[in-house]
């Protein structure tokens, strides 16, 4: 009877057991990797958007307080996108002519929005309102980032749901006096944590981890 | 090499043949292997598993349709949750019981009359293991998502909720496969070499060969062969216990009158083992009929089965008993509502057909002349299948549509869609159990050939009997 098996056969099939194992672990691994990856995070990846708008400019070197422009994030689930009005409040009187700014003028004669691309957002199962956020002393840059050194516009979270409930067990590491929460060139101070401790107390902030705070 | 197969023997106490007289080693090997490599494929065969095929792609059918529309193709609502799926599921991984109590727990109590029966039981086992899987994920409102089950690392930073018995059944059925699977695979590796000396195809030499792993049948072979097979059927018994416990848990740590009870645990093991004996006699005999493996599936492997039936029917029974007396004894008004409406309720039908099949009908077992009878037999395995899908649905249906509230009571009538998903989920198992049948050796072949030594006297044969086979 003639051999069916080459005697490489052995290492194949050895390999081929214990490769599996590894193959297996590896998938996962590179799945995660994937899950966590820019590529379908969004983080740090700029958003076209119909105009060149530079939070770096406005917010950073200019000083504009993001109430001016989101006016109803204090009061409200939604922070609220500008008017074209807000825009020309300014631009009906400076760069008046720049080319860049062309469609914020033709939004204003028309009477059509400018719009703008989406950078942040939960998805429509995730109940989230930001003012609640405020009142417990959550600073916009906590989850937005450095705004204030965007010269375009990106997303600095996950907003994944690990993101949001590091923070929902964890408040104390991360949140603020109320009234530094406007604030981009705030740091936390070296104890945090006993800040932090001080403010959860202060402001009642409760821990809510039940699934019925955000998926309502 | 062609024995003289003698009558099937009359008697059957403990001395009556667990394989008839004549037997060699190589006829053992020549009868079981020939029907996967050299016999024609009967045409029963190909009937059966034409058929099997077409409710198989009912079910795939049915699966995609409830893919693509939802749980609303069911006639599930609300306060009836829990249909047909559960249902079912707990009917099949109930089935699948039988294989491992006769693979793990007989082989370590040395019973050995298992030994013919044990190989298509256990993948009995396999299959229904994997029937019964479908139901819950098929269940879930998105299907897509039921790896969230599992406590991986993931983005959400959350872990399964430890605390709820779905999350136990996810461990303890796949636990239950896992060491099903390798059980039977284990098991099957020397038989498996066999093939591939015995095959006259290459493709066959191939897949045998690979699936055979190299064995040789050396001294140290065997040795690790013993080794990891009592270590596994150490494995395996604990879980013929456990894992129908940790179903029951999914009733009875809710608080539903009917549901929550202590009883569960024990009297759903029994059951699941009553059902999956009788599961295993339903196959055994027609497949020894058709097959014409008399010789090694005898009339003492029946009858025993028949009394582990009749044995577990009755601790079945006293389980419905004490679930009744229970409810009056409580003294609790929902839970004496809860049997007083099985028993004469919209669904008293389905409690009192429970009742003739699983208890009333199991008693003719006493009667040594039914066990006998090979046709009697086969009806009753049948009437306690149905009699334990019955048990299922009065526990899960009647339990759920009368609760505390007579404002939220409701009825709940099974659509199309349950039948085809239920009848399909029947033809996934025949087409994997047919498969099987066709490819792999039905009855454990070097195991039957330790039979041959230790029971068959000193007959010739089994002097003559052909060694390079081992």
């Amino acid at each position: 009877m003639t051999q069916v098996f080459k005697r490489s056969a052995n290492t194949l099939s050895r390999f081929s057991i214990y490769g599996f194992a590894f193959f297996v672990i590896a998938m996962g691994a590179v799945i995660y990797a994937v899950n966590k990856s820019p590529y379908l995070t969004d983080v740090n990846v700029i958003r076209d958007q119909p105009v060149p708008f530079s939070h770096k400019h406005h917010a950073g070197e200019l000083g504009i307080d993001c109430r001016y422009c989101h006016t109803s994030v204090e009061e409200s689930s939604f922070a609220g996108l500008p008017p074209t009005a807000t825009c020309m409040t300014c631009h009906s009187r400076i760069w008046t002519n720049a080319q860049m700014l062309e469609p914020v003028r033709a939004s204003y004669r028309s009477g059509k929005s400018i719009e703008w691309t989406r950078v942040n957002a939960v998805p429509d199962f995730v109940y989230f309102n930001h003012s609640i956020h405020l009142k417990k002393g959550v600073g916009c840059p906590t989850c937005h980032g450095p705004v204030a050194e965007m010269p375009l516009t990106w997303r600095a979270n996950t907003m994944q749901m690990q993101w949001c409930i590091d923070c929902h067990r964890e408040p104390e590491r991360y949140v603020r006096p109320r009234d530094q929460v406007f604030r981009s060139d705030y740091h936390p101070p070296a104890d945090q944590l006993a800040l932090g401790r001080r403010l959860v107390k202060e402001y009642k902030i409760q821990k809510l981890t039940n699934c019925s705070t955000c998926h309502r | 090499m062609d024995p003289v197969m003698p009558e099937p023997s009359a008697e059957l106490g403990v001395s009556a043949p667990l394989i008839e007289p004549g037997h060699s080693y190589a006829s053992v090997t020549d009868k079981i292997s020939a029907i996967v490599l050299t016999r024609r494929t009967p045409r029963w065969w190909m009937l059966g598993f034409a058929a099997a095929f077409c409710l198989m792609m009912l079910l795939f059918f049915a699966v995609a349709y409830l893919f693509a529309v939802g749980v609303g193709i069911w006639g599930i609502n609300i306060p009836v949750g829990w249909g047909f799926a559960i249902v079912n599921f707990v009917w099949w991984i109930g089935i699948g019981h039988a294989g491992t109590l006769i693979s793990a727990i007989l082989l370590l109590l040395r019973q050995q009359w298992r030994t013919s029966i044990n190989r298509f039981a256990e993948a009995m086992t396999l299959f229904a293991v994997s029937c019964a899987g479908l139901f819950p994920v098929l269940h879930m409102g998105r299907p897509w998502l039921a790896y969230w089950l599992f406590p991986y690392p993931n983005t959400m930073g959350m872990w399964p909720q430890f605390r709820s018995p779905l999350v136990w059944d996810v461990f303890a059925v796949s636990t239950y496969a896992t060491v099903s699977l390798l059980f039977w695979f284990v098991g099957l590796i020397p038989d498996l070499a066999t093939l591939r000396d015995r095959s006259r195809n290459r493709v066959g030499k191939i897949m045998y060969g690979i699936l055979a792993m190299g064995w040789r049948g050396s001294a140290v072979h065997w040795s690790r062969y013993e080794t990891a097979s009592l270590l596994l059927a150490g494995l395996a018994t604990p879980l013929v216990v456990s894992v129908h416990t940790v179903v029951s848990f999914d009733f009875a740590v809710a608080i539903i009158p009917g549901w929550h009870t202590t009883i569960f645990p024990p009297y759903f093991v029994a059951g699941a083992i009553y059902s999956g004996f009788a599961m295993v006699m339903t196959l055994a005999i027609p497949i020894r009929a058709i097959y014409k493996l008399e010789d090694f599936i005898t009339l003492r492997h029946l009858d025993n089965m028949a009394k582990i039936i009749l044995a577990t029917g009755l601790i079945v029974g006293y389980g419905y008993m004490m679930e009744t007396f229970g409810a009056f004894y409580s003294a609790d008004q929902y839970e004496k509502f809860m049997i007083l409406n099985r028993m004469t309720g919209p669904y008293a039908p389905f409690y009192w057909a429970l009742i003739a099949c699983n208890i009333v009908m199991p008693q003719l077992l006493w009667f040594p002349a039914v066990r006998r009878s090979v046709v009697g037999l086969f009806v009753i395995s049948l009437v306690v299948n149905v009699g334990m899908w019955l048990e299922r649905f009065v526990i899960v249906v009647t339990s759920l549509h009368r609760d505390f509230l007579p404002s939220s009571w409701g009825m709940y009538y099974p659509t199309r869609w349950d039948w085809a998903t239920y009848v399909g989920s029947i033809g996934l198992f025949l087409t994997l159990l047919l498969l099987f049948l066709r490819y792999l050796p039905m009855i454990s072949i070097f195991e039957m050939r330790q039979l041959v030594s230790q029971t068959s006297g000193k007959t010739e044969s089994r002097v003559s009997g052909n060694l390079d086979d081992v």
